[in-house]
């Protein structure tokens, strides 16, 4: 039989089983694969805080979102048009947010009387009418792996059915024409100590994909095109692999050591892992006993001249907040990574939110402004380190970097950078005595020198109590407190003069603009452009910065009738917008620990569109 | 400050070590003598003033980094120990000093103290024990004794107190070791020794609050009770006190008992002391003597090598460093795992594949 291709612009599928049945690695691979095949990537994993919820639950699903496209992708995806459900409990949580008409894969044989209790099915769906709107195919994967592994010599029988999920890969690989020997070689190298595992996988995977091709159950194989994509050398990356990496080029930049402070929360534990392994580059980690002491020491490594970083998600944040005014008042150069997650307080560890950018404006004791930079999509979380570290060494302050659980665990490949572009980071710790005091000050930036401990001459004592300027003695005095709190503001008002202008992408002017910032670029420049093209009057600028806030912001808001403030909070953003310029911004929120889709946004869009006219 | 004919080592003295700020701590507090005691050793350890740096936390102790002309950071409340371990890790060769009070150490920076005495960070912890609150004017701190009327316990502190020693000990420091306020000759030799210590150095100060817990340590602290309220350790040799050297202590089961004797014929049974004795046993039953069923003991109760933090951590780099070769832009970008994509849009699999 002849079988038809048919072919797609992009797919957005998802794969979802129990926490145990390796879904983030299957979702990973077919990423790779894809990635390899040509076409533009972008995924999402979305898993449990629990380690083992109860197997066969629905807060045990995890699931992996995959949208690979021949177009330039900025999402995972909206809805998927692939749903591949490990089991009854994973085709519960995720069936409501496919595609209708979408195809749903299951594994049959895990549709039975516990398992489907334990997912809330009173009957089982294989069999009822709830699924007659999607292209269903049942499929008895745990018998046919069984079947087809089974006789491999030195097998370890407890451990059969792991290779479901490789038999599952193998049908998708099939169905959308992915070449499989990346994920061959991949499995080789991954087991190599253990000859039954890879013999066991690859048969799994090869046995999925011919069954695949052979069952005749697909009506048809999708074709995805490869992306017309620029010439470079590639590699994967998500945002916290980013993060960390962009701290080490900015230390390797900069020419100075790297020390990493970090006490582990999810979802930021990534960067302080990657960073470990970098010791050859002559990172230092230095894993705290608790988030105050992760942000002390890295104070302490700010003092003794390196380039200094700590990372943490929301509550962390908030512990560290008295040592960051600590910080922000002894004038010491450090970037302080917050991977924001749900909240308040433990809230949703693994799940993405915007909802600390108050936090990081105003979390602190006294008048105590921190610049802030949130990086927009998991590539340039390695450009906003480098940038922080720029900012914080050359201004003497503390920076701010929000990054989010979506940026953090999102995955895009990465066109590499040319070296040379990355331009140097000029550090200098002072060694002249002469008419040296703690406290003077550069006239353009306002930094106070950077003298460390060691340095012959440059003896002098700093600490949390009010400085007098220039000397840094202690002082009380009331006018002196006036004035060095101005400064502390001016400096970081000066960092106006170092950032970018906002752009404005879409319209130039007209009647709605999207203002964002952080995660939610993606999603909302799509939204944009697709509104653009179909001939709506719709702009989109993007807050790399948001203390200070580039200097053009207010003349970009002007040029547009009404400005809409999508973000992952409940209106952040949108109430320093509306404080600062008096603008009538509208905002538009959702905290779901979710990320936005494109149709929503341009829902919001055009609901002000049509009610404003 | 003066150099040497060799120009190498400075040649400092104590006023060098002083610096311009005028000293506000109330007129008769037990910080002005081991401030005193402090400046006069500096001078005595051969170190550069440029590498001394002194990390304070929040209280009448941690204004001491003010007074003292070296690196100085006065921190936040409890956290000292932080600050002092990142700019150890930074610069290892740096002498490192924490000064810190009751409460700053063992209340609201308890956490820290433990792991910065596990870790064995290379630093000199000087600790200020006046049993009381003294800054937020005299609330009773965790080391005040139990029953103790101050303004927030109007009825009596109804917590037991914390030994800083036996804190010490059970978190694993290396250097544990007490002294007093009254006896600067005793302090320089006991802040000198600790200094000379590779690890973390642990000393108890015992001090004086003059104006919210006066005498709070009166009777080891007069000079002329002393004799017979503590008794001084010295290695290898019998614990012996009183002002005629005629009482000694001896094992007795699990503890110890103090016996009297002919100071010309001391028992040959005495317990000795051993700083590095094989079992921590020895030095944590000494840390549980308190007057007046025993006398206190003052000196250092323990001192054992182990390694140090900061070398372990600049250890691993160097030998990562040696292994792989030190890491540069293009590997720190390309990683284990990149592909090309040539003007053609081919792609082609660099490297081997990561894992």
């Amino acid at each position: 039989m002849v079988k038809t291709v048919e072919s797609r612009q992009s797919i957005v599928i998802r794969f979802a089983g129990d926490s145990g049945d390796g879904m983030q690695l299957t979702g990973n691979r077919f990423t790779d694969a894809s990635a390899l095949f040509g076409n533009d990537v972008s995924t999402f994993p979305d898993y449990p805080a629990e380690i083992r919820a109860p197997a066969g639950t629905l807060p045990g699903v995890s699931g992996f979102q995959v949208n690979f496209s021949s177009l330039d992708i900025r999402t995972p995806g909206d809805a998927p048009d692939v749903l591949v459900a490990m089991n009854p409990a994973a085709l519960k949580v995720n069936i409501k947010d496919l595609k209708r008409g979408g195809i749903v894969i299951v594994n049959k044989d895990t549709f039975t009387g516990p398992n489907l209790k334990k997912a809330g099915y009173d009957g089982n769906p294989l069999d009822d009418a709830s699924l007659d709107n999607y292209q269903l195919h049942s499929i008895p994967i745990t018998t046919l792996n069984s079947n087809a592994v089974r006789d491999i010599p030195d097998l370890n029988r407890a451990f059969i059915n792991r290779s479901c999920n490789l038999f599952a890969l193998g049908v998708t690989f099939w169905l959308f024409d992915r070449p499989i020997d990346s994920t061959v070689k991949w499995i080789e190298q991954k087991f190599k100590k253990f000859p039954a595992v890879v013999a066991q996988n690859l048969k799994a995977l090869k046995t999925g994909f011919y069954y695949a091709e052979t069952a005749e159950m697909f009506p048809s194989q999708y074709v995805v095109e490869p992306a017309k994509i620029q010439p470079g050398t590639y590699r994967e990356i998500t945002g916290n692999e980013a993060t960390a990496i962009g701290l080490v080029a900015a230390s390797l930049l900069a020419d100075t050591q790297l020390f990493y402070g970090s006490y582990p929360i999810t979802p930021a534990s990534d960067v302080l892992h990657h960073l470990s392994k970098y010791k050859n580059y002559n990172v230092m980690t230095f894993q705290a006993e608790d988030e105050i002491a992760a942000v002390g020491v890295t104070i302490g490594a700010a003092y003794g001249g390196l380039i200094a970083a700590t990372g943490t998600s929301g509550p962390g944040l908030a512990l560290k907040g008295e040592a960051l005014g600590l910080a922000v008042m002894t004038e010491l150069p450090m970037v302080v990574v917050n991977v924001q997650r749900g909240g308040p307080s433990t809230g949703l560890p693994t799940k993405t939110e915007q909802s600390d950018l108050l936090q990081a404006f105003f979390g602190r004791n006294g008048e105590c402004p921190m610049v802030i930079i949130a990086p927009k999509s998991p590539i340039d979380c390695f450009h906003a380190a480098i940038d922080a570290v720029r900012i914080a060494v050359k201004y003497m302050v503390p920076v701010l970097y929000l990054s989010d659980g979506y940026l953090a665990n999102g995955m895009e490949p990465w066109c590499l950078p040319e070296i040379e572009d990355l331009p140097k980071i000029p550090v200098t710790h002072r060694t002249d005595p002469n008419e040296y005091f703690p406290y003077i000050r550069d006239t353009e930036t306002l930094a106070r020198p950077w003298a460390i401990p060691g340095t012959p001459g440059l003896e002098h004592r700093i600490g949390g109590l009010e400085k007098a300027e220039i000397t840094g003695n202690v002082s009380y005095d009331p006018d002196n407190h006036q004035k060095m709190c101005l400064i502390r503001q001016e400096k970081i008002d000066r960092v106006a003069n170092d950032i970018e202008d906002l752009e404005i992408r879409g319209a130039e002017e007209g009647d709605v603009l999207l203002l964002t910032w952080g995660g939610t670029y993606g999603a909302c420049l799509s939204a944009c452009l697709q509104l653009h093209e179909e001939g709506h009057s719709v702009g989109h600028a993007h807050l790399r910065w948001l203390n200070p806030f580039p200097k053009n912001l207010e003349a970009v808001l002007r040029k547009f009738k009404t400005v809409i403030v999508p973000e992952l909070n409940l209106g952040q953003l949108n109430m320093l917008i509306r404080a600062r310029f008096l603008i009538d911004t509208v905002p538009f929120n959702k905290v779901k620990g979710k990320p936005f889709m494109i149709a929503e946004v341009k829902e919001k869009v055009l609901e002000v569109l049509g009610g404003g006219k | 400050m003066t150099l040497t004919h060799s120009g190498r080592i400075p040649v400092l003295k104590k006023k060098d070590f002083e610096s311009d700020q005028e000293v506000r701590w109330c007129p008769g507090c037990g910080d002005y003598a081991i401030l005193a005691a402090f400046l006069k050793t500096l001078p005595t350890l051969g170190i550069p003033r440029e590498n001394h740096a002194i990390i304070s936390g929040i209280g009448c102790a941690a204004r001491f980094p003010y007074y003292v002309n070296t690196y100085g950071f006065h921190t936040i409340h409890g956290r000292a120990p932080t600050i002092a371990s990142g700019l150890k890790s930074a610069n290892p060769d740096l002498t490192v000093w924490i000064i810190t009070g009751d409460g700053d150490a063992l209340s609201i920076g308890g956490n820290h103290l433990l792991h910065c005495l596990r870790r064995n960070m290379n630093v000199n912890i000087l600790l200020f024990n006046n049993r009381i609150y003294g800054l937020t004017k005299g609330q009773y701190s965790p080391t005040s004794e139990k029953g103790k009327v101050t303004k927030s316990t109007p009825l009596g502190s109804i917590e037991s107190p914390v030994n800083p020693l036996r804190f010490a000990m059970a978190s694993e420091a290396t250097f544990v070791a007490r002294t007093m306020d009254s006896d600067l000759r005793h302090m320089s030799d006991t802040i000198r020794r600790a200094q000379r210590h590779k690890g973390v150095s642990f000393v108890e100060i015992m001090q004086n609050c003059i104006i919210f817990n006066n005498g709070t340590w009166k009777p080891v602290s007069e000079k002329k009770t002393r004799a017979e309220t503590t008794v001084t350790l010295e290695q290898n040799k019998p614990l012996i006190f009183g002002q005629k050297l005629d009482k000694g202590l001896r094992l007795k089961g699990l503890g110890a008992e103090v016996v009297e004797f002919d100071p010309e014929t001391p028992p040959s049974d005495l317990l000795v002391h051993d700083v590095a004795s094989p079992s921590s046993l020895h030095a944590y039953m000494l840390t549980e003597f308190d007057y007046p069923e025993m006398p206190i003991p003052i000196g250092v109760f323990r001192q054992v090598e182990r390694p140090t933090y900061e070398d372990s951590l600049h250890e691993q780099n160097r030998i990562a460093i040696e292994n792989k070769g030190k890491g540069d832009l293009k590997s720190l970008l390309h990683g284990t795992n990149t592909w090309e994509v040539n003007a053609d849009g081919e792609e082609i699999r660099n490297d081997a594949v990561d894992v």
